[in-house]
């Protein structure tokens, strides 16, 4: 047979593709790998990963938090990416929720693969898949209680949210504590979802427990060299502007001079000039002078000299805490003193949290801002710690702005399904085998928690069925003593938000999935020598 | 290759013979038809509500998961010269109409392969050519004798939304069709100057954002900035803005002729030192003298004039990009001022509203510029839980206005579903019984080719498709009516009038155009070279 009559090659060198079945084994497969790797860290009971850095085998990570675990590890596989992606974008938008999201859409698409076994169509999975989603979200809707009457009530959900939570985190022994420290510094937010002004200090040493919300504000800094470490009633200026030389900014300037003593003359003057701003700062009338960049050893002298205490390079973040937290505006140009808003401060002092000397400001004007200081053995745990708190801080602050609860512990998935299965007897066609499916998928989620917490899970589950049956629709898993019993008593309550994000995000990426029939890999990017 | 002198001697035409790889005649044709046949049965499925996506993993490793028949070929990393050839016709398809990319290639592709039996009847080429232009001629005439026209104002748009929700309905977003139509028409018509029928597409900005589900995609009548304001400390709200942009940044500046300034004495430096000081207050004085209340620069400021700013009141957003810049000019009726001299009161813009919204826990801020004084302008923020649907919601979106704003400049349609080619198809067959020769046959193969979009259709809506083709075939024939198509969503009728799914006929007459214009040319390439070894 002559050359023309084989098989076209139309792509690159390198590229490849994977056709139909191929595509469709390989997109499931990944996916499927992914959320099973993800699936044992889901509730109360799941396990760590320690993650280890390619480049720094001693640097590692003990997580328990999906997105964590997903964004670290190195992924080639294009449905795998999409996951990924998902976990990602749940974290970003509600901040918890992030294992669910991906266990849930691996489940759908392991029922999605036995269904297409069975010659059913993806597209006809994708339509009984959406109407499946349709009919749980109502539901969701039904069942989700609001709280935003009563300022009070709410006060008591979040701090159950809290710790639903948090008890599937590190911080299990003590989640009263972290629920308590939690739903503190969110309301301090005032409706606010800028988690940036919940200032999180990790310090080792000490155990969990000791961790602590700070009333005011504590700054990781240290006060400059010989200046009080007490201030009371202070004034303070928060300030962006370099205290380290001051150049002319003038593009092109230089400084040329053809003997010494007129060099020594410029510096006389360069000196003067930084003198002169001092004089104009402390014109300010102030006695805290908090910059972001360095203050060198000049100016620190005459802030000294003159009564003003000098704190050096508070980084971005930190001076624009301090701006909210004091009231003060972040000035740069200091010519009308009239025009500024200083910041006030009843005390400023210097403390000590284990080994090192931190800067606490309390009685400020607003205290929307506050300080959690983290106290634990090792850094890995602290970071852990770090990661569970924000995960709590994230789900509070959207709680705040919807004060929605479902039922956690399994009971909500349960009255999805079962919503599902009875709408899909009244469905005809292969739609409704798909909606089955749907629901088979929801059920899993309670399975494998209970899984994880190495109970008959099959027996448990059905038997948490049942009573749903039953009508006992707050019924879920108790996974301390491994009963079923209700949830209501047990107090595990979750976010709408989170639940809704996690059904929505799955389906989405689901379909996304489903809908492929060809994937096209581009050869890699040939990396050069250099 | 080789010749004979009249001496029965061999010399070489073609150097390095040995290096090149070489393929003539039929065999070349026969070639680049398969090459051609590849892409298009690759493109096939994509066809359709029902039709399936790809993923493209590009050299970095990056996903696009999408239905966009031009995206997916021009992502596709194509090696072959005939391959490449229909991915600009798909680019050719997709600049012109913006919608349709995908059938313009199944259709080429089946024109070739038509070709093929063509050509082993021993048909030479160029005649096929003559054939497919003879016949690509009637189904356009037969494209616009059977035309309909659709009616609509800026108060009655829903024609126009049923044509954008049978663009979107092959696309991820089709369980949105009905709300993302609505935002698709809505965008183009408050842009449209009706009277000229024109649109401009520039003042219609796309801005994609995860979170959320593709249904919470929104309409905002307003430009979007993914920035924010220069200080925290500025008010997020303004009011009755007036609008300053300007392309100069708030620094010292920087003469482009080479320069040095020398400071060699205690005098120059303090000259320098107040001139620098000058600047900054100059600047600012200058802004807050012209009125404004809002500034957009396109570059950095200084700390020092950054807090400038703040305490005369300025809020202030930086780095604003070019393309933004234009379109919030347009927008406000702001002129851009390339120096802060030339600032007015006439220069300046003005907006009902500039907000500054945060979104998600991570805290993204955008600015908002609403109501804005001059001409419309619209942004489309799209949502999605994920990046690719994002990406992919952005793309569909794109088409669905590009269907609008065909309409809007040719309010005539055809129907989709297949049933233009069918029909198109069909007029052809009778056509061909009176021409006589060998074009005879081209023209049958075209109308065999048409099918092939129907056909894909069908099996795509897992469908007989020869059966479900050949009986709209007949009840076409039998009712003399052209708008029956294949019932992909088994919605219980094959009229496509009832189903409103419809194709702008400006799109339909280019997609024959185009797909016969390639076809021609490949059939006329009788000889590849090239170079082999070089892997």
């Amino acid at each position: 047979m002559s050359e023309a009559y084989q098989p076209a090659r139309i792509l690159n060198q390198g590229s490849t593709q994977e056709k139909a079945e191929g595509a469709r084994l390989s997109n499931f497969v990944g996916a499927i790998a992914l959320s099973d790797l993800i699936s044992t860290t889901l509730g109360p009971k799941g396990m760590d990963k320690i993650l280890q850095s390619p480049s720094n085998l001693l640097d590692s990570t003990i997580t328990n938090d999906g997105a964590t675990i997903l964004s670290s590890i190195q992924i080639s596989n294009p449905a795998a990416k999409i996951l990924i992606e998902i976990s990602k974008v749940q974290d970003d938008e509600i901040g918890d929720g992030t294992t669910s999201v991906v266990v849930l859409a691996g489940e759908l698409l392991k029922e999605s693969e036995k269904l297409i076994h069975k010659r059913i169509h993806p597209q006809t999975i994708i339509k009984g898949f959406r109407l499946a989603k349709d009919i749980a979200l109502k539901k969701l809707k039904e069942i989700a209680q609001d709280h935003s009457e009563n300022e009070e009530d709410l006060k008591k959900y979040l701090k159950k949210i809290a710790m639903t939570i948090f008890s599937t985190k590190i911080l299990t022994p003590y989640k009263s504590i972290f629920a308590d420290l939690a739903v503190d510094s969110i309301l301090r937010l005032k409706g606010s979802t800028n988690l940036e002004s919940i200032q999180i200090l990790k310090k080792t040493g000490g155990l969990l427990k000791e961790s602590y919300i700070e009333e005011g504000f504590v700054l990781d800094k240290k006060l400059g060299v010989g200046q009080p470490k007490r201030i009371e009633n202070a004034k303070i200026l928060v300030a962006n502007t370099s205290m380290d030389y001051d150049k002319i900014k003038i593009f092109g300037s230089r400084v040329v001079v053809n003997s010494s003593s007129k060099l020594a003359e410029i510096e006389e003057e360069e000196k003067k000039k930084m003198i002169r701003k001092c004089q104009k700062i402390v014109d300010h009338g102030i006695n805290v002078f908090i910059n972001r960049q360095l203050i060198y050893n000049l100016p620190e002298q005459f802030f000294t000299d003159h009564g003003v205490v000098s704190i050096e390079h508070a980084d971005f973040a930190g001076i624009e805490r301090l701006s909210l937290v004091t009231g003060g505006e972040i000035v740069s140009t200091f010519d009308h003193p009239e025009l500024v808003t200083l910041g006030t401060a009843k005390l400023i002092e210097e403390i000590m949290i284990g080994e090192d000397k931190l800067i606490r400001f309390s009685g400020c004007k607003e205290p929307s801002a506050c300080t959690i200081i983290l106290r634990g053995s090792s850094k890995q745990i602290l970071d852990e710690a770090e990661r569970s708190l924000h995960d709590g801080l994230a789900v509070l602050s959207q709680m705040v702005k919807n004060p929605k609860t479902v039922l956690g512990a399994g009971c909500t998935e349960i009255i999805m399904a079962q919503a599902i299965e009875e709408a899909a007897k009244e469905t005809s066609g292969k739609i409704q085998i798909a909606m089955e499916a749907f629901a088979r998928a929801l059920t899993r989620i309670p399975t494998i928690i209970a899984n994880n917490a190495g109970y008959d899970a099959e027996q448990l589950v059905s038997e948490l069925k049942t009573s749903h049956y039953k009508g006992n629709n707050t019924f879920g898993l108790d996974v301390t003593n491994g009963k079923v019993c209700d949830v209501q008593e047990l107090g595990i309550i979750e976010s709408f938000l989170v639940k809704k994000g996690m059904l929505l995000k799955a389906s989405e990426a689901t379909e996304m999935i489903l809908r492929v029939d060809h994937i096209m890999y581009s050869a890699p990017r040939q990396r050069g020598m250099n | 290759m080789l010749r004979y002198d009249s001496s029965g001697k061999p010399f070489i035409i073609i150097r390095d013979q040995d290096q090149k790889e070489r393929l003539t005649g039929s065999e070349a044709r026969k070639a680049n038809i398969l090459a051609a046949m590849t892409v298009a049965n690759l493109m096939k499925t994509s066809i359709g509500p029902l039709g399936m996506d790809k993923i493209l993993v590009d050299q970095d490793g990056e996903v696009t998961a999408t239905n966009d028949g031009a995206t997916i070929l021009k992502n596709m990393q194509v090696e072959n010269p005939i391959a490449k050839l229909l991915v600009e016709l798909s680019q050719g398809q997709d600049d012109e109409i913006g919608d349709g990319t995908t059938s313009v290639v199944v259709f080429a592709g089946a024109l070739l392969e038509e070709s093929l039996s063509l050509l082993e009847k021993g048909i030479h080429p160029s005649k096929i050519s003559e054939g497919y232009e003879k016949a690509c001629d009637i189904a356009v005439q037969h494209l616009i004798s059977i035309c309909d026209k659709i009616e609509f104002d800026k108060e009655d748009c829903s024609s126009l939304i049923k044509a954008a929700k049978t663009s979107l309905g092959s696309k991820i977003v089709n369980q949105y069709t009905d709300k993302i139509a609505k935002i698709s028409v809505e965008a183009v018509l408050a842009v449209a100057d009706l009277e000229r029928k024109d649109v401009r597409f520039d003042l219609i900005k796309l801005e994609g954002k995860t979170g959320g589900t593709l249904g919470q995609t929104e309409l905002i009548d307003g430009i979007i900035i993914p920035k924010n304001f220069s200080h925290p400390q500025m008010p997020k709200q303004i009011k009755n803005a007036k609008i300053a942009i300007l392309t100069c940044p708030f620094e010292p500046p920087k003469p482009k002729t080479g320069h040095k300034l020398d400071i060699d004495s205690v005098k120059k430096y303090k000259e320098l030192l107040e001139i620098e000081q000058n600047y900054f207050k100059k600047m600012t004085d200058l802004v807050k003298k012209s009125g404004a209340t809002v500034v957009l620069c396109q570059w950095g400021f200084d700390d020092e004039a950054n807090h400038l700013l703040l305490q005369k009141e300025l809020p202030a957003v930086r780095w604003v990009s070019g393309t933004d810049i234009e379109l919030i000019a347009i927008a406000t009726g702001a002129r851009i001022v390339p120096r802060f001299s030339e600032l007015t009161p006439k220069k300046l813009g003005k907006a009902g509203m500039v907000t500054e919204k945060s979104l998600g826990t991570t805290d993204e801020k955008m600015i908002v510029i609403e109501k804005c004084s001059n001409t419309k302008t619209v942004t489309i923020l799209v949502k999605g839980g994920n990046k690719m649907v994002v990406e992919e919601g952005k793309r569909s979106i794109h088409d669905a206005l590009c269907v609008t704003r065909n309409l809007i400049k040719d309010n005539r349609i055809v129907y989709g579903g297949g049933a233009v080619e069918i029909s198109c198809s069909v007029a052809l067959n009778k056509a061909s019984k009176e021409i006589k020769g060998i074009e005879q046959y081209s023209i049958r193969a075209f109308s065999q080719a048409l099918l092939s979009v129907p056909i894909a259709l069908a099996s795509n809506s897992g469908l007989n498709s020869l059966e479900a083709v050949s009986e709209i075939q007949l009840k076409q024939m039998k009712e003399e009516k052209p708008f029956f198509g294949i019932d992909c969503l088994s919605k219980g009728t094959s009229n496509m009038k009832e189903q409103n799914v419809f194709d702008t006929l400006r799109g339909k007459i280019q997609q024959f155009l185009l797909a016969t214009q390639m076809a021609k040319m490949i059939l006329k390439i009788d000889d590849i070279i090239r170079p082999t070894g070089q892997y």
